[in-house]
């Protein structure tokens, strides 16, 4: 059954007892390890697109996230002035991730890198040891370039990051960049910014296993963060069941027409997936299969 | 002495300092990042990195993003 994750990788964290009694209060999910990195929340969201800053801040809050990610640009020279988003990020909270957007060539993404992490040991942030990697093909798709992800991994790998690499939905890529040193590989559910949600299920689920399942030289540990395409929450509770570990969007919720109720419902998205996929779904049936018993039926059957 | 500053042509008065330029544009408490000439200068260099006729310099900082 394509849409159900392997059991075998999804039983091998910590599973929170769920208490009947209790309910609707979810239990908390097990932390997300990406290399030396602990995440309480399996969901990271973006900081970009919002209409003002103080959305984004109540809107970070509402998703429950404890890393958002952020992009190095050139200071704005004419306004001085201008208000810096770090004003508005609990940065004692919060683990920054800075990314490498805008960047099409590997050479670009370990500059860009570099300079992130200058910031945030300025900063002070634990997020100076990582780094969202993203080598893009073109403008128009902001697909990853394979060859130059690849080759900005070693890169960064060599000068001591833990690089989370955002990728194509292509298992043999997401293999060699793990194999390159990449702590996780985030392969792009659909184009940046499409809201397209998981455009191909199978291909998502293949990254996975062969990332996870040891017959394909995968660890159940490995942590595969879907990033990218969300649209909507039913896209991250689908990423959730095909057995990812986590979720990154941004203008999934950054330009929802309630910012901040859309990012709450991303993250009720992901406890629901994260659950859905470890509780077993039943197999899909062409035909019918009755709830109420049939014994002791009062009524004409047709046919019968 | 004519610099690059962020893709835009800058004339300096003398010779400067990464640090004297950061203090010329306002910049010098600013959580921001300098490169010359596509390499990293890091903050602890600031004081003593001289600028250089046609150096491409850029100040950068972190912004939102996903």
């Amino acid at each position: 059954m394509l849409e159900a994750a392997n059991a075998r990788y999804l039983m091998t964290t910590h599973q929170p007892t769920i208490n009947a009694r209790t309910a609707p209060v979810s239990p908390a999910l097990p932390p997300l390890r990406i290399g030396s990195f602990t995440l309480n929340s399996r969901l990271v969201v973006g900081t970009g697109k919002y209409r003002d800053y103080a959305t984004m801040q109540a809107a970070i809050e509402a998703s429950g996230a404890d890393c958002v990610t952020v992009a190095v640009r050139r200071e704005r020279l004419v306004d001085a002035e201008g208000r810096s988003i770090l004003d508005f990020l609990p940065l004692e909270r919060l683990t920054i991730l800075p990314n490498t957007a805008g960047c099409f060539t590997a050479d670009d993404a370990v500059r860009v890198s570099r300079l992130g992490r200058e910031i945030l040991e300025q900063l002070g942030n634990p997020g100076a040891g990582w780094v969202k990697l993203e080598v893009l093909g073109d403008r128009t798709t902001l697909l990853p370039d394979p060859v130059g992800t690849l080759e900005a991994c070693k890169e960064l790998v060599k000068d001591g990051f833990t690089v989370l690499c955002y990728s194509s939905d292509d298992p043999i890529i997401a293999a060699r960049l793990r194999d390159a040193g990449a702590a996780s590989v985030m392969p792009a559910g659909s184009p940046i910014g499409s809201g397209r949600g998981i455009a191909n299920p199978a291909a998502i689920r293949m990254v996975i296993d062969r990332l996870k399942l040891a017959e394909q030289g995968g660890s159940a540990e490995y942590p595969v963060i879907v990033d990218a395409g969300v649209g909507t929450a039913s896209d991250i509770v689908h990423a959730m069941e095909l057995g990812a570990d986590g979720v990154l969007l941004n203008t999934g919720i950054a330009h929802a027409q309630d910012p901040v109720r859309m990012a709450h419902a991303m993250r009720l998205a992901l406890d629901a997936g994260w659950h859905t996929a470890r509780a077993g779904r039943i197999p899909r049936k062409l035909y019918a299969n009755a709830s109420s018993p049939w014994e002791g039926v009062i009524t004409h059957i047709p046919g019968e | 002495m004519r610099i690059e500053l962020n893709g835009q042509h800058k004339e300096l008065d003398g010779p400067a300092t990464v640090a004297q330029l950061l203090l010329t544009l306002g910049l010098e408490r600013a959580p921001c990042a300098v490169e010359v000439n596509a390499r990293l200068v890091r903050k602890a260099l600031h004081q003593t990195h001289a600028l250089a006729e046609g150096d491409r310099v850029e100040v950068v900082t972190l912004v939102g993003g996903g």
